[in-house]
């Protein structure tokens, strides 16, 4: 197997000298999804943005399909990768058909194609293009424009997918809804995918390898089944701090907590 | 009065013409000078202050002094137009200029990321994402500086570049107040339609959403 992604030695300081990311050292191998679990400010999200460059790494190396990203023509870099945030990415002034095509128009695609590839997504991200392509995000619900996010990420055809958090801002149901599509939709797809996430389950249910960051450091990177099982205090206190509210749900008697 | 239209009639459209002219030449300088240097600033904040700083000040010049300060300059005295249009498009610079450093200012800096992470050019980035969604913003600048042009193009009579102020100025001369109001009345509609009609434009290219107001949009 090759690694799509690999971190080498990557660090990054703020101006300021602040150190986000510490020596990490990570290779994400072809076709899996990796997701990256931490407290805020772990420096999650700017490991994930030295892919894409949107941060540029002040030590180390990153490298996509073995090639270093440090001299990469940054556009051709970014249209390569696929990128999904939470909530707020949709342009509010296009329709979901034309935001999912945006990366084909930037390439100066013909319209037909984009219209017909954006179509495509969209069924693919279950939306039908039919009631969804012509509205605009004010007239999605939060998990739908998460799909429109997918779509969008996916249209290009990158082989690497980087999500930041993408359904961290929906309601458990949804959330549940869109982890099983995304799953589906990833075993059809072949992507390499590293995955932002505060949500243990979500990261056991999607992830083939969990990374955990603390303080900018890499921890862990273990199998989900390893990483449940693992006496490293660090990761035992996150699980344990996850499944509180499981434990102490089953532990306790019912009547000592209605009262 | 039927009377009056019919002595009157032509002067007054002849007039009206000549004044949307002077106007409308100076909107199109003030927004071909104000919407670039209004994108710049956004690139380099720290300008913002100084630049519109001054055409903040050039618009609290009397328009009365503009005319007077601008007659006496070679070439463009030569023609009273020509004065009247530059000191038009100097009064039009602010709102606009302003609008539009606002307008992309206030963009939701995360869709300028999303922009970028998704690999559109400098370029695409103002094309297809900055100016459509700050449009309706610079549209209501225009606005206002168009109405504001239309006003005080009626005073440019005084140096002779002739509109709308010319019956006004005849009129006070004159002492006739029929004269003047075939000045005024025709100068009031013309900035009601102008008015009218920039936001019907400013309407259609605002983002669509729930909220009605450019400003709520964001």
């Amino acid at each position: 197997m090759n690694a799509a992604i690999e971190f080498r030695d990557v660090c990054f300081a703020t101006a300021e000298g602040r150190l986000l990311l510490d020596t990490i050292s990570l290779a994400v191998e072809e076709g899996t999804t990796t997701a990256v679990l931490g407290r805020s400010g772990s420096g999650k999200t700017t490991l994930l943005r030295t892919v894409n460059r949107m941060v540029a790494p002040t030590g180390g190396e990153v490298l996509v399909d073995g090639r270093s990203v440090r001299n990469a023509d940054l556009i051709r870099l970014r249209r390569s990768v696929g990128y999904v945030i939470q909530e707020t990415g949709l342009f509010p002034h296009m329709t979901a058909e034309r935001d999912v095509g945006l990366v084909l128009e930037a390439q100066g695609r013909p319209r037909a194609e984009r219209v017909r590839r954006s179509h495509e997504l969209l069924a693919a991200v279950g939306l039908d293009p039919k009631q969804f392509a012509r509205r605009y995000p004010y007239q999605l619900s939060g998990g739908q424009r998460q799909r429109v996010g997918l779509a969008r990420a996916l249209a290009a055809e990158p082989s690497v997918l980087l999500m930041d958090e993408p359904f961290g801002a929906l309601d458990p149901l949804t959330r549940a809804e869109m982890q099983d599509m995304l799953r589906g939709l990833l075993a059809s797809l072949e992507k390499t995918v590293l995955l932002v996430t505060h949500d243990l389950d979500e990261a056991l249910y999607l992830g083939d390898r969990i990374v955990l960051l603390s303080e900018g450091k890499l921890v862990a990177n273990l199998e989900p089944q390893e990483f449940l099982r693992s006496r490293e205090p660090q990761i035992e206190a996150y699980v344990r701090a996850f499944h509180r509210g499981k434990q102490s749900a089953a532990s306790g008697p019912v009547e000592e907590k209605r009262a | 009065m039927s009377g009056f239209l019919a002595e009157y009639g032509g002067e007054i459209a002849t007039l009206t013409v000549e004044h949307l002219w002077l106007t409308g030449a100076a909107i199109l300088f003030a927004t071909a000078i104000s919407v670039p240097i209004g994108v710049w600033l956004t690139r380099r904040p720290g300008w913002a202050k100084p630049v519109i700083g001054v055409a903040n000040v050039v618009q609290t010049i009397p328009s009365l002094a503009m005319f007077g300060f601008l007659l006496p300059l070679p070439w463009l005295g030569e023609r009273a137009a020509r004065v009247a249009i530059v000191a038009l498009t100097a009064y039009a610079l602010l709102p606009i200029l302003r609008n539009t450093y606002a307008g992309i200012q206030g963009i939701d800096r995360s869709l300028i990321e999303v922009a970028r992470a998704l690999g559109l050019t400098d370029a695409q980035r103002f094309f297809k994402v900055e100016l459509p969604l700050a449009a309706s913003f610079i549209l209501a600048g225009l606005r206002t500086a168009t109405v504001t042009c239309v006003g005080i193009a009626t005073i440019a009579a005084a140096v002779g570049a002739g509109g709308l102020g010319e019956l006004i100025f005849r009129g006070v001369a004159s002492v006739d107040n029929r004269l003047v109001l075939a000045g005024a009345i025709p100068a009031a509609l013309l900035a009601l339609t102008c008015d009218g009609a920039l936001g019907l434009l400013e309407r259609w290219f605002r983002v669509p959403g729930p909220v009605s107001s450019p400003s709520a949009a964001r």
